[in-house]
């Protein structure tokens, strides 16, 4: 394609229009809104389905929903999350009925927040929640530990209440324990 | 202290008063220097939609640091306490010499330029009334292109290189047009001496330089642009392309005494300009086109200069963000096609038109 250049006329080579139209557009500007946002005294509302650091999170009675099955530990990308089942003996105060995990760490400087964990994860126990500024002053303070992640994960109020319905299978069983 | 000051013989009273005049003149203007970088910053970002600096305060009450005040304060001390490295292949003499000479000349020129009428009667506010003033201030501005060149070549690497040679065309080749284009003014003053411009032009608003001369201003003004290196015109420096160009091997104050220069450049300019072309100290009503005969006039007319140069550097920093740079064909065939041969016709009119009315 051939672009066509006009010639400029005799009030357009003296620049003078462009000039004072430049100075319009910049004194506009200097009056305009201001859209800086003054960062870390307020701060954007997070988008729904934000993917920022993974926490583990509660059901409504308080209880662990991770019952350390090691899939998410298995599809971490960056191997970012360490987990330790309960072994054999299990947890006493869950009773005989699922595993809580003894420790449950995420090492948020491997973390790429990619959401795997989220997704892989069977009992909707860990969520990409929507921190996204993470700091520390060393290393060892950004390995997040199973009490930390509980306590910024929260409660999860999620409609499914497995352990309700299988305490209810269980009585109607028979066989609750 | 009157009576000591009255003691002592009229040379001791003249070293006496212009070593006053120089502190009291070259503090505030390093003053200057650093606050005209913070409005620069502030009305950068406020073209550009943003706040800018305001975060620092002025030190112990924390001060305007919704305006960024203290801002200045902090970017000198970083000036000062990071390294100053000397690279390898730098040619050292020449790499220390730069920085002093790009400051020197533009803390030279505010000597000549009459910032107020009197102080106390009959002390001039002009640290040195010369006879040649604008002469001496071409020469001292002249000294200007030296630092950079030397800058350039000392770097002893292409884009400083590149820099310093562009530099020394383009300020050389706009002191032409910037010369030329206040001939017509001293043609119409019959003077050089910067006070006798000033008084010239005291007595009405039309007899203010910028309206008998407008085509001279113009030229002067886009050459001080030049000369000074500021948008559009800043192809020396032109980070896009060459980096930092002349300062791009300086590091610390080093850096710092190209960036103050800079500025202090702009300072000298417009301090320039509006002696030159805006009357001065002088504002055409209220008893102030005459030199005071008290201290609140003297004070009054400093302020009326300064304030007069404000307006100037609040277009010239307006202006930076605003237009691209000029390509460096461009550059020149403004200077050498355009404005020369203006301001010479400048020249021949204004020279014709004074020898008619003869």
């Amino acid at each position: 394609m051939i672009v066509k250049r006009n010639k400029l006329n005799f009030w357009e080579r003296l620049y003078l229009p462009a000039i004072f139209g430049g100075l319009k557009v910049t004194l506009r500007h200097f009056f305009g809104k201001k859209i800086t946002m003054q960062y870390p005294e307020e701060k954007w509302t997070v988008p729904d389905g934000y993917r920022g650091a993974p926490y583990l999170v509660k059901d409504p009675e308080g209880r662990t929903k991770c019952v350390s099955c090691q899939l998410c530990e298995f599809i971490c990308p960056p191997k970012a999350i360490r987990i330790i089942p309960p072994g054999p003996e299990g947890s006493p105060e869950a009773g005989n009925v699922e595993k809580a995990p003894k420790e449950f760490e995420i090492n948020m400087l491997r973390c790429i927040f990619c959401g795997y964990c989220q997704e892989v994860c069977p009992e909707e126990a860990i969520f990409l929640m929507k921190d996204y500024s993470l700091t520390g002053l060393t290393r060892e303070e950004m390995i997040y530990d199973k009490e930390k992640l509980l306590e910024l994960g929260g409660v999860h109020n999620d409609q499914i209440k497995k352990w309700k319905n299988k305490a209810r299978e269980a009585e109607e069983q028979g066989v609750k324990p | 202290m009157l009576a000591f000051i009255n003691h002592l013989s009229s040379t001791q009273q003249f070293i006496l008063f212009s070593f006053v005049k120089i502190v009291l003149v070259i503090l505030p203007l390093l003053g200057m220097v650093a606050y005209a970088v913070l409005v620069e910053r502030k009305i950068s970002a406020f073209i550009q939609d943003r706040v800018g600096p305001n975060r620092v305060g002025l030190p112990l009450f924390n001060i305007g640091s919704r305006l960024g005040l203290g801002q200045p304060l902090a970017d000198g001390i970083k000036f000062i306490l990071k390294e100053d490295y000397t690279p390898d292949h730098v040619r050292k003499g020449y790499f220390w010499l730069a920085p002093a000479i790009a400051m020197v000349p533009a803390l030279l020129t505010i000597a000549v330029i009459p910032f107020g009428s009197t102080l106390g009667g009959k002390e001039k506010m002009v640290i040195a009334d010369l006879n040649v003033g604008i002469l001496y201030t071409f020469g001292i501005v002249s000294l200007g292109v030296y630092g950079i060149v030397l800058a350039g070549y000392a770097a002893n690497s292409k884009y400083p290189f590149l820099g310093g040679i562009r530099s020394s065309a383009q300020m050389i080749s706009y002191e032409i047009a910037m010369g030329m284009s206040v001939v017509p003014l001293f043609l119409l003053v019959g003077n050089l001496n910067l006070s006798q411009v000033i008084s010239y032009q005291a007595d009405h608003i039309w007899s203010w330089l910028i309206f008998k001369q407008p085509l001279s201003f113009i030229i002067f003004l886009i050459a001080a642009f030049a000369e000074t290196n500021r948008l559009p015109f800043d192809l020396p420096e032109s980070e896009t392309e060459l980096v930092g160009g002349y300062h791009t091997e300086y590091s610390s104050m080093k850096f710092g005494m190209f960036f103050m220069g800079e500025y202090a450049n702009m300072i000298a300019s417009a301090a320039m300009m509006v002696t030159l072309f805006l009357g001065g100290w002088t504002l055409p009503f209220a008893g102030l086109d005459q030199p005071a005969t008290d201290v609140l006039h003297g004070l009054l007319h400093i302020a009326i200069f300064l304030g007069k140069m404000m307006v100037l550097m609040l277009f010239f920093i307006w202006v930076r963000w605003m237009w691209p740079r000029f390509r460096y064909d461009q550059l020149m065939d403004l200077g050498w096609r355009r404005f020369i041969p203006l301001a010479l016709l400048n020249i021949v009119i204004t020279a014709a038109v004074l020898y008619l009315r003869r």
